[in-house]
């Protein structure tokens, strides 16, 4: 056996076993764990919490493909509205007008929105930071604008409206068939996104991220990974507008304006930027998180029913505060947090922290 | 046939000429040391051969190891280090919120392969690779004494442990020519003397040559077998330490009298 079987004293006697993903044993029974709950979800869950489950897996795919951009390559990004719209129209319109089915469509569409990534990801070879920003900003008007203008192709202001693709029979827009869908395509993107980040190409964008002059000298090509971490994020922000675009049969320009980019940044800030678990947790924060207001608020509703006329203005209210609140006490985000409840239990009875 | 040639190197920026017709070479296996006042264009010499700046007019020939002469004052610095020439900053410059091993296997990056669908499937091919230059990057550990901070974050270590790890990583690279931008800058003697004997190592067991930019003057007069002295962008001086140390325009221009006129 090449390690020892408890937390405290785990030697790798190997480098394979040392690089793996998962190297200690109780991280793989979490592992099992949280597979079999996301197995189990689905038949405990009702209507309203599937659909939920659903959006939190469409925007965990679509909050680590910006992570790639933002929190590990470092090029801020307010264009995420803009590329998961040219993922959900063109995975709408190849099935529709095109005729492709959805399973087709879907890659299809990623790989359009990776090539209009790198397109659009051009400037950052120029600009950095605040800069390269309000060059993207300027990717999210161009596309907005063609969204709503460009009728012949997108319909305009009308939506777009797809037949429901069938998924084994069903219609892949019921909650509880998109479910599967969804938590594969999720748990495929964190796997994908976990690997890239301890090989070759991941090290390179985090390089670039952290001091782009001495990743140059030590042979990184800094333009060309630029490009790299612009179509390998869009590819799966895209990823998550196609999914939108099945999971709710309408492709309307209106889920893909510059709020939804700032509510993305926000997901991943809060989350914990250049963090696969973070993003996670970002998208089900910020996803859950008016779901929740608006239950308290029916419960509230009863006892002071002049309180419920506020709800939305207290949505954007709390949902202010908590990114003021994480970037005050925890910059690192949800998934810092996560990192000391388990620091907390891997270290316990001893006090201390590790690293 | 020198391992490379600089030929009447001018870089100016704005209105400053930083470097004004410098003539130099590096020859094969040699340690050569770059000295001379604050400003005689020491770091630009360097920033022109990893190619961070461009010269203005000039040219930087590396003889390579295939034989082939390339020019370096075309090249973009990827492709510089592609040929063999890794370096160090004087303000070191390393993936902060990277572990010392992240950084090391970043020096490995020209070695392997690997894009972005390799590395997100991460299947056997790429899990070999990997492993192969983890390999690679743990003997540099152990020649470097790097064990016990191999999973460290690098912001978080000490100064004198990131100038070692910011040379470990140039030396993963497996270069034939190193550039050292005042690697014992800030250190105490200690530190020093174990900088200056970790460059006499590399020099002598990898057989790398050494291109060392360094104030202190006994480090470099120790360990040098040639030295080069620079002021104003151009060169005044060059040979092994002793000569240079007696040289009249040197001792002017940088090293300076001893009290007394006893340097007379």
């Amino acid at each position: 056996m090449n390690r020892m079987r408890y937390e405290c004293g785990v030697f790798h006697t190997r480098y394979a076993s040392e690089m793996g993903l998962r190297p200690r044993p109780l991280q793989r029974i979490r592992l099992v764990l949280i597979a079999a709950a996301i197995v189990v979800y689905p038949f405990v869950a009702n209507g309203y919490w599937l659909d939920l489950a659903n959006q939190v897996a469409i925007a965990t795919v679509g909050a680590i493909g910006l992570n790639i951009l933002v929190g590990y390559t470092g090029q801020i990004s307010l264009g995420q509205g803009a590329f998961m719209a040219i993922g959900a129209y063109s995975a709408g319109l190849l099935t529709l007008q095109a005729g492709l089915p959805w399973a087709v469509g879907i890659p299809v569409a990623c790989c359009i929105t990776a090539a209009a990534g790198a397109f659009f990801g051009l400037p950052s070879l120029r600009l950095k930071g605040l800069y390269l920003a309000i060059a993207t900003l300027a990717a999210q008007e161009i596309v907005e604008w063609l969204m709503t203008h460009w009728t012949w192709l997108t319909g305009g202001t009308e939506a777009l409206v797809l037949a429901a693709p069938r998924l084994f029979g069903a219609r892949m827009n019921s909650p509880f068939v998109f479910y599967w869908l969804g938590a594969a395509l999720a748990a495929g993107t964190a796997l994908f996104a976990a690997n890239l980040f301890r090989s070759r190409m991941g090290r390179a964008f985090v390089a670039v991220r952290d001091q782009d002059i001495a990743a140059s000298v030590i042979g990184v090509d800094v333009a060309r990974t630029k490009l790299l971490a612009f179509a390998t994020s869009s590819f799966l922000v895209g990823l998550a507008g196609a999914m939108i675009a099945f999971y709710r049969n309408i492709v309307s320009w209106e889920r893909f304006t510059l709020e939804t980019s700032v509510v993305y940044l926000a997901m991943i800030i809060v989350g914990g930027l250049g963090s696969v678990r973070g993003s996670f947790l970002g998208a089900a924060l910020i996803t859950l998180l008016p779901a929740l207001i608006n239950n308290v608020g029916r419960a509230v509703q009863e006892t002071a029913p002049q309180a419920a006329g506020l709800l939305p203005h207290v949505q954007h209210a709390v949902f202010g505060l908590v990114i003021i609140v994480f970037l005050i006490f925890e910059p690192r985000g949800l998934s810092k947090l996560w990192g000391n409840v388990k620091d907390y239990f891997h270290v316990w009875p001893f006090a201390y922290r590790k690293g | 046939m020198p391992l490379l040639e600089l030929r009447d190197l001018t870089l100016r920026f704005g209105g400053v000429t930083a470097l004004a017709g410098l003539d130099m070479e590096v020859r094969r296996g040699e340690l050569l040391a770059l000295i001379g006042p604050n400003g005689a264009g020491k770091t630009s010499v360097l920033n022109c051969i990893s190619g961070l700046c461009r010269p203005g007019s000039g040219t930087i020939t590396l003889h390579g190891r295939d034989g082939e002469r390339h020019a370096l004052h075309r090249l973009p610095p990827h492709r510089i280090a592609a040929l063999g020439v890794a370096r160090t900053f004087q303000n070191i410059e390393l993936f902060r919120h990277m572990t010392v091993l992240e950084n090391l296997m970043l020096g490995r990056h020209l070695h392997m392969r690997g894009g972005v669908l390799a590395g997100g499937a991460y299947l056997g091919r790429q899990r070999r690779r990997e492993i192969e230059q983890r390999r690679q990057v743990e003997e540099v550990i152990d020649f470097m004494n790097l064990e016990p901070l191999r999973n460290q974050v690098v912001g978080q270590l000490a100064y004198g442990a990131q100038r070692l790890v910011e040379m470990a990583r140039a030396l993963t690279l497996d270069p034939a020519l190193l550039l050292l931008d005042e690697p014992t800058a800030g250190m105490n003697a200690e530190e020093k003397e174990s900088m200056a004997r970790f460059i006499l190592d590399l020099h002598e067991e990898r057989g790398i040559a050494v291109l060392v930019i360094d104030h202190d003057i006994d480090v470099i007069m120790d360990i040098a077998d040639r030295v080069v002295v620079l002021d104003f962008g151009r060169r005044i001086g060059e040979g092994a330490p002793a000569e240079v140390r007696a040289d009249r325009a040197v001792i002017d221009a940088y090293l300076g009298r001893a009290p007394n006129g006893a340097g007379d």
